[in-house]
């Protein structure tokens, strides 16, 4: 695990990182005072653990409880001996990094895969679920990390569908909407168009239909990988309200702040099974990142600031609007102005949705512009093709891999080669040269760490990880001028996604102009020498990351606030240490599986 | 760090090689057996010895005058096979090259009847006209999906209905045919010139047309095109993935309009070894139907120049050995339409399921593979 993650730099690093930076009072979120160094980490075993999180655990009839689940796919062992219990009317979260077995487990218990062996016990019954029907049954609700909800219904409509015998499908139904969303402060208006909701309002109808089919215990599937700091806090407050009301809830993520703020147990998975429970008001946020990674973790380098006088990319007054299905006028990039200057890190935040894709895809020449102009290293690029612009030296690192970054069923060799294929090694004139790209593929399997048995397998067999180094690789190989990584790290392991951050610093470092995209805010005040906030296709807002918290990013990135923003200086110290702690360990804040 | 060492690397590379051969053998091999199987079923049912007509089949397709005329008909099935496969490859359905071959041929004709080069320019003429009017025709439908989004699938249906057309309009006595003198009853063009004819090989079974050197020659460039130029290289990572291709700079719009067109003029010389090798004419001697067997054909040949060798050799065989099935104990011709029908729907199915099986089948194994590695690793640093 430790053995790929740069030996040269480790020796440096440790020694820093010994050092304690931190004063551990600011650590603990939760108001439990901190007994020195009391972690209550339990290694798993059978039986209940004693995790006091809710003064029931002890006594009452677990609400969930599963015994030794094994889950093979043909390969892999997906989950191995996995024993977690959960207390009824609490929050229990399941941490892991991504691909650790949580979503597995989670399917298991939502009778969407039976597990090999092992058993599941419900309020001291024990069960068999072959279908989600059977646990839907058994009170249990999933609300999936992508909603399932119908545009063009009401929230009525598509809490009523496929739950008509419930309440039927009129004044009862919508009556008993009511009734549940005010019994547990969801405030859902039962008429309103699902099309016109936002992601939080979307993701408390996806819970009110789960409530609705009288589930008492929730798995709520990475709910706060779409929300706003802002958001979240919402929806901490309704699980609260939820658990209050006797409602349990199963909450996966790998967010540790989020989990140590919300959570009253923790049971932690690593390569597919239980390495320990914790409890979140004596355990810290780096005992919990070494728990989930299982090793000593990469720590941020020291920062120097590599930014430079030359302007690198100059982007003027950018336009694009299309015309919707209606005819409407869509204004999707409105009069964006930015510049990067080489070795500077640019980060753009904002929601998903707000422009982000479009202004990296006006930058690359895959959207026509209505206005402005690219200007790279002096050369207006305005108008000209993709492959002009790849060539004249932008490197790009795609929001979905899968989709813009690789051919799948193709060799590594020939991934290697695409978007340079005008290029060296690639090719000579008119003629492809497949010895060159193979060799060169090698060394970049190479020089980052691609694991791969070798260069003709498939892109499609590597996981998330290692495709992203290939990309990186593949981009940097032709010394561009500009960067442009969109959500370099979504949907990658840990040990891989300091590998990327490092790359990134290391082209910085390099003298490349860097255009950083990501939904973390997390990665982005740590990497960013500067962050412009999009909202609804505007910059709206700007701010030096050194003197902003992702809170107040986050209430720009909702349109709330604009201009030039700085955080309260004491704030900023809190969450930079706090944040200091959250990238040492290095943790994932986003999960979009590779696979899916 | 972690990246295997050479010895160990070598045999697995071979060994995903040999292994993807034999999925790729799997999927035909098992459609034909398949279809065989349906075709000896259906025989069985209308009460007819089955054995028997496979065996008719392959005395004649053994025989050397069967063996001439397979080649020459999968000359023809080669071209078309290519034509169609050429779209396939960066998924564009090419369903016009019925239409394509049509007035490729009949141009050609037309052109051929006109003028009289020497034979090493006429020869030339006739496949460049050939080509030209097949590439113009199919560009068509390239342009109105790139310009106004319409799917070629729809258009090159009806740019075949407009062909047929177009045909018939050219085609009357005093613009494509001779204004009088013929004796038939049927509207022709005129003969084409002497210099016009292809070299053929006499051999004891007939004569073998000459244009196979032709179809070996396409298949040969085709494969070149597609994985040794930066054009090819183009051509399929726009069929493989579209998105993608256009994220690493493919014009895809222009990529569409030139494969519509290459494809076409392949297509154009669908007609061209029956009319500069057996009829010299263009009329009833053209043969319907043959861009749909070209369609067959790629798809059994999974759309490579080696496989589309070998599936028109197969079509081409049993066409012409089912020619034997009425004359030799009263089979009806038909079953080899059934044959082929199944063999088709059979394959499609088969690919579909082998690719998934593959893909699958190599995630694991990486997977396995990786996680030997790293175990080896761990090993290795406890022993340290």
């Amino acid at each position: 695990m430790t053995e790929h993650q740069g030996g040269a730099r480790r020796g440096a690093r440790d020694a820093r990182r010994r050092a304690p930076s931190v004063p551990p009072s600011l650590l603990q979120r939760n108001d439990a005072p901190c007994d020195h160094q009391e972690i209550a980490i339990t290694a798993s075993e059978p039986a209940p653990t004693p995790a006091g999180g809710n003064p029931s655990a002890g006594t009452a009839t677990p609400a969930v409880e599963l015994r030794g689940i094994t889950k093979r796919f043909p390969g892999v062992v997906a989950n191995h001996d996995i024993d977690i219990t959960v207390a009824p009317g609490t929050v229990h979260a399941l941490m892991g990094e991504n691909g650790a077995g949580k979503s597995t487990l989670m399917k298991i218990l939502y009778g969407m895969q039976k597990p090999d062996e092992g058993t599941i016990a419900i309020n001291g019954e024990q069960v068999e679920f072959n279908t989600p029907g059977d646990a839907i049954a058994r009170g249990i609700g999933m609300v999936h990390q992508h909603f399932m909800l119908a545009d063009y219904l009401t929230v009525w409509e598509n809490v009523v569908l496929g739950g008509e015998k419930l309440h039927g499908i009129g004044a009862k139904a919508k009556a008993k909407i009511r009734e549940i969303s005010d019994q547990y402060g969801l405030g859902v208006r039962p008429d309103a168009m699902v099309e016109d909701l936002g992601v939080a309002d979307r993701q408390r109808v996806e819970i009110l239909k789960v409530l609705y089919r009288g589930a008492k215990i929730l798995i709520l599937d990475e709910p706060t990988a779409v929300l706003v700091p802002q958001e979240v806090d919402a929806l901490f407050a309704n699980l609260r309200e939820l658990k209050a009301e006797g409602v349990t809830v199963i909450f996966i993520s790998h967010k540790l702040h989020e989990v140590l703020s919300v959570a009253d147990a923790i049971s932690v998975i690593r390569r597919g099974t239980t390495v320990g429970d914790a409890d979140p008001r004596t355990v810290t946020a780096r005992q919990l990142a070494e728990l989930m990674v299982g090793a000593e973790l990469p720590s941020p380098e020291s920062r120097e600031s590599t930014v430079t006088e030359t302007e690198m990319l100059l982007v003027d007054a950018l336009r694009i609007a299309k015309a919707d299905a209606e005819g409407i006028e869509r204004v999707v990039l409105d009069d964006i102005s930015l510049r990067i200057r080489k070795g500077e890190i640019l980060g753009i935040a904002g929601v998903e949705g707000n422009g982000q894709a479009e202004l990296v895809e006006a930058i690359m020449g895959m959207l026509p512009l209505d206005g402005g102009a690219v200007t790279l290293d002096g050369k207006d690029l305005t108008g000209t093709q993709t492959r002009a612009r790849r060539e004249a030296g932008i490197g790009y690192i795609p929001e979905d891999r899968h989709k813009h970054g690789l051919l799948l069923e193709a060799p590594l060799w020939e991934n290697r080669i695409l978007g340079h294929v005008t290029e060296r090694p690639n090719s000579k004139g008119m003629l492809l040269d497949p010895a060159g790209a193979r060799k060169d593929t090698l060394r970049i399997v190479e020089e980052y760490d691609v694991r791969t048995p070798g260069i003709d397998v498939t892109a499609a067999s590597l996981s998330g990880g290692n495709q992203q180094k290939l990309i990186i690789g593949r981009e940097m190989s032709h010394r561009p001028k500009l960067l442009i990584a969109s959500h370099p790290t979504r949907g990658v392991d840990v040990g891989a996604q300091a590998q990327i951050w490092e790359q990134i610093r290391a082209a910085q470092r390099e003298g490349l102009a860097v255009l950083l995209i990501s939904a973390d805010l997390d990665e982005l005040i740590g990497l960013s020498d500067t962050i412009r906030v999009i909202y609804r296709g505007r910059l709206v807002a700007d701010a030096d990351p050194a003197t902003v918290t992702a809170e107040d990013l986050g209430t720009a990135m909702t349109g709330a606030a604009s201009g030039h923003i700085e955080s309260d200086p004491e704030a900023v110290a809190e969450a930079q240490a706090f944040v200091a702690e959250i990238t040492e360990a290095g943790l994932p804040t986003d999960d979009t599986q590779a696979g899916e | 760090m972690t990246s295997p060492n050479p010895v160990a690397k070598k045999p697995l590379a071979k060994r995903f090689d040999t292994e993807k051969i034999a999925l790729g053998l799997a999927a035909p091999v098992l459609a034909v057996l398949l279809s065989v199987v349906i075709c000896a079923v259906l025989l069985a049912v209308s009460g007819k010895e089955p054995f028997k007509a496979f065996q008719v089949m392959f005395d004649y397709g053994t025989a050397s005058d069967g063996q001439v005329l397979t080649l020459n008909r999968a000359t023809v099935y080669y071209i078309a096979g290519a034509a169609a496969a050429f779209g396939f490859r960066m998924n564009l359905f090419n369903i016009g090259v019925d239409g394509q071959y049509k007035l490729g041929m009949l141009f050609a004709a037309f052109v051929g009847s006109q003028v009289d080069l020497p034979t090493v320019l006429q020869i030339p003429l006739l496949l460049v006209t050939a080509m030209l009017v097949g590439g113009l025709w199919a560009s068509i439908a390239g342009l109105l999906k790139v310009y106004r989004g319409v799917s070629e699938v729809i258009s090159t249906i009806m740019l075949n209905a407009i062909a047929t057309a177009v045909v018939g309009l050219l085609l009357v006595p005093g613009v494509f045919a001779p204004d009088k003198g013929t004796t038939t009853n049927s509207v022709q063009t005129s003969p084409i010139s002497e210099s016009s004819h292809f070299f053929s090989i006499e051999t004891a079974g007939g004569t073998l047309w000459g244009f196979i050197v032709i179809a070996v020659l396409i298949g040969v460039v085709f494969q070149f095109t597609l994985n040794r130029t930066r054009f090819g290289f183009d051509l399929r990572a726009t069929g493989r993935s579209e998105s993608a291709a256009t994220a690493s700079g493919v014009n895809v719009k222009r990529m569409v309009i030139t494969s519509m067109v290459v494809s076409g003029a392949i297509a154009g010389l669908i007609g061209l070894p029956e009319l500069t090798q057996s009829s010299y004419y263009f009329g009833q001697n053209v043969q319907p139907g043959l861009g749909f067997i070209g369609i067959s054909v790629a798809l059994l040949g999974r759309n490579s120049p080696i496989g589309i060798a070998f599936s028109a050799l197969l079509f081409a065989f049993l066409d012409v050995s089912g020619t034997q099935l009425p004359l030799q104990g009263d089979y009806p011709q038909e079953i080899v339409n059934v044959m082929q029908g199944t063999i088709v729907i059979c394959v499609v199915v088969a690919y579909e399921l082998v690719r998934r099986y593959g893909l699958k089948r190599q995630q694991q194994k990486v997977g396995a593979e990786l996680a030997a590695q790293a175990a080896a690793a761990a090993k290795k640093e406890v022993a340290a």
